[in-house]
């Protein structure tokens, strides 16, 4: 495959022929280029978006109750309705199927945690192992809650990453022991959260410990759970809407009541961001491809061009003893190699380009512009196709134009 | 070397056709140096690129070195041409991008030869035309002499059986091509068929044998008297 004589004969052919490399190979680069830029700049919209709705598990829901607007089955308004373990169980119970992570929840604000000389006040959470998830936190340090630790009503807490900044300093808090209201616990684990600094400024310990610590019985404050995420949007907004029907009947609450119990469903959010993405995805698309046929087309006209140039070329190659074969061999060759390095090229160009960018986009709610590779390298890929077919007509034509007619062209 | 019989052609133009060639005969022996005359629209480009094989020919039969030639694709035409023929044009139609060298080492490329042995092959053949101090120029930097010094190296230099020449001197002032002429005599001196298309007498006279046509036919064959002309 490789003939290096081939290639010395190619070589000298592009860089004695500098006009119509440079032409062919800027049409390339910046048809990359700007497919770069454009896909990178989409790219960026589309990250921002994701973060922006990133904070918790997509498909979350979250459960809390409150206090009743109107009176119904005897009952009178304004009573506090109070979730209870019982309230777990029933929901496990009922929709074994649809929920996915499961966390009943008793929170206690201004607690002050303590380590040595250092003191502040977070809320604690007392949540299942489950919880993770449901949060999208991420272990840094050690580990999560564990199913045993809410067995054995551990004190063990993990914190949030400011936490142990707040009261750690840059020294690792996994091992330590730290005080609660009083109480030791021992650090398990350091965690991080997309969500921000107010969710990376709290201590999550296991459920039942803290409801011993701060209940007085089973009641508990919300409920977290995501849900199967087989279930398509209608399902799953069907599946809340059928859990907040049961909670009601359960506490003897007027279906019609919305205060008693809210359910949180980010199912509805989910499908908007969905829907926008989408939307998002078909405009970067277009614009893809709308560059991408910009390319071809220039690079295709440009062949042309080069092609008719070279006929008298040709004709004398053919008359010296070139096979159509080796003439259509060396067309093509030299644009592909031509394609190729500007393609390349372009995309070193429109990379660079966008990490240049990068910091002053951002404010414009353009984050992280960037363009996967497989994509950029895609794209040169078809333009390298386009400009081997586009080379390859003109080359098979002037290949079988008889010599004596191509050497009369002037 | 080159033996026609009953040798047709015609070109369609628009619904008709234009016979060129009506029917010849001409028999070409090693080692011949033989000039085609004949005004333009005589058939004699045509016979040319028909005997080098440019272009087909209708009816009638073509041997070159023995071998009919019949039902060519344009691979085994190219074979054929690089291994049998060498051509010099009136607008000596070398590559302006590459030297002299490069251009007398192009049909080399072709039949694969190396890199270095074709150019060693390529500068023996310039040294012959006289113009190795030449190799590194440009077609644009020679003269029209030198061009055609170089095209007829080029045309030499896969050691051929025919150099087909049409109308070598076409571009050329008296002086050079007295001077081209010779390049060609001697050639043939050496044992090269040579095969001249002219509508020049005085260049015609300087060849062996003056075969003239006229409305695509040979209207006569004959012997030059070189005492005449000397």
């Amino acid at each position: 495959m490789f003939d290096l004589d081939r290639w010395q004969e190619i070589f000298q052919t592009i860089g004695k022929n500098k006009l119509r490399t440079i032409l062919a190979g800027f049409t390339i680069a910046f048809a990359i280029l700007l497919f770069t830029l454009l896909f990178g700049i989409g790219n960026g919209l589309k990250h921002s978006f994701e973060k922006r709705f990133s904070n918790d598990a997509a498909n979350s829901v979250y459960i809390r109750s409150g206090i009743t607007t109107k009176p119904y089955k005897g009952l009178q308004s304004g009573r506090k309705i109070q979730f209870r373990n019982d309230d777990s169980k029933f929901i496990n119970e009922k929709f074994e199927d649809e929920v996915q992570f499961f966390s009943p929840n008793v929170e206690r604000y201004n607690v002050q945690a303590i380590y040595v000389g250092e003191h502040n006040n977070y809320t604690v959470r007392g949540v299942y192992p489950d919880y993770q998830p449901l949060e999208s936190a991420e272990i840094k340090d050690g580990r999560f809650l564990s199913y045993l630790d809410l067995k054995r009503k551990a004190k063990v807490v993990a914190i949030g990453r400011l936490v142990e900044k707040d009261l750690f300093g840059n020294k690792n808090a996994l091992g330590k022991n730290i005080s609660l209201d009083g109480i030791s616990y021992k650090v398990v684990g350091v965690f991080t959260d997309p969500g921000g600094d107010r969710d990376e400024r709290f201590i999550y310990t296991p459920f039942s410990t803290a409801q011993g610590m701060y209940r007085i019985n089973d009641e508990l404050d919300q409920i977290g759970l995501t849900y199967n995420p087989s279930l398509k949007v209608d399902q799953a907004i069907a599946f809340s809407n059928l859990l907040q029907k049961m909670l009601k009947e359960k506490h003897n609450i007027d279906p019609r009541d919305q205060a008693a119990i809210r359910i949180q469903n980010y199912a509805e959010d989910a499908k908007n961001v969905q829907q926008l993405m989408f939307g998002l995805n078909i405009i970067i698309l277009f614009i893809g491809i709308g560059t991408l046929i910009a390319g071809i087309i220039g690079i295709s006209n440009i062949m042309v061009y080069i092609v008719k140039e070279r006929t008298k070329e040709i004709g004398i190659r053919k008359a010296l003893g070139a096979t159509p074969g080796s003439i259509i061999g060396m067309i093509m060759m030299e644009s592909i190699f031509i394609t190729a390095s500007a393609g390349y090229v372009g995309l070193l160009l429109g990379v660079f380009a966008l990490k240049g960018i990068a910091s002053t986009v951002e404010e414009y709610g353009i984050l992280n512009p960037s363009v996967e590779t497989y994509v950029v390298v895609g794209a040169t890929i078809i333009l390298i196709i386009a400009g081997t077919i586009a080379g390859y007509i003109p080359a098979k034509r002037a290949a079988s134009i008889k010599p004596i007619v191509a050497l009369n062209d002037e | 070397m080159i033996r026609i019989e009953k040798l047709h052609k015609s070109y369609p133009i628009g619904k008709g056709s234009l016979h060129v060639l009506k029917g010849l005969d001409l028999h070409i022996k090693e080692g011949e140096f033989v000039a085609i005359m004949g005004s333009s629209g005589s058939g004699k480009s045509t016979l040319l690129n028909i005997v080098g094989l440019l272009d087909g020919h209708d009816t009638g039969k073509y041997y070159l070195n023995g071998q009919l030639i019949e039902n060519l694709d344009e691979k085994k035409a190219a074979i054929l041409r690089n291994k049998f023929l060498g051509f010099v044009f009136q607008s000596f139609n070398l590559i302006n991008y590459k030297s002299a060298l490069e251009n007398v080492a192009l049909p080399l490329y072709y039949q694969g030869v190396g890199r270095k042995e074709r150019q060693r092959i390529a500068l023996q053949y310039l040294d012959k035309v006289g113009l190795k101090d030449r190799a590194e120029h440009l077609p644009s930097e020679l003269s029209g002499g030198e061009k055609q010094r170089v095209a007829i190296a080029r045309a030499l230099v896969t050691n051929p059986k025919v150099v087909l020449a049409d109308e070598p001197t076409g571009a050329l002032d008296s002086a050079t091509t007295h001077s081209v002429m010779e390049l060609l005599k001697e050639i043939n001196r050496e044992g090269m068929t040579v095969f001249v298309i002219t509508h020049e007498e005085d260049v015609a006279a300087e060849t062996d044998r003056i075969v003239r046509l006229k409305d695509g036919v040979i209207i006569s064959d004959e012997k030059v008297n070189k005492k005449v002309n000397a």
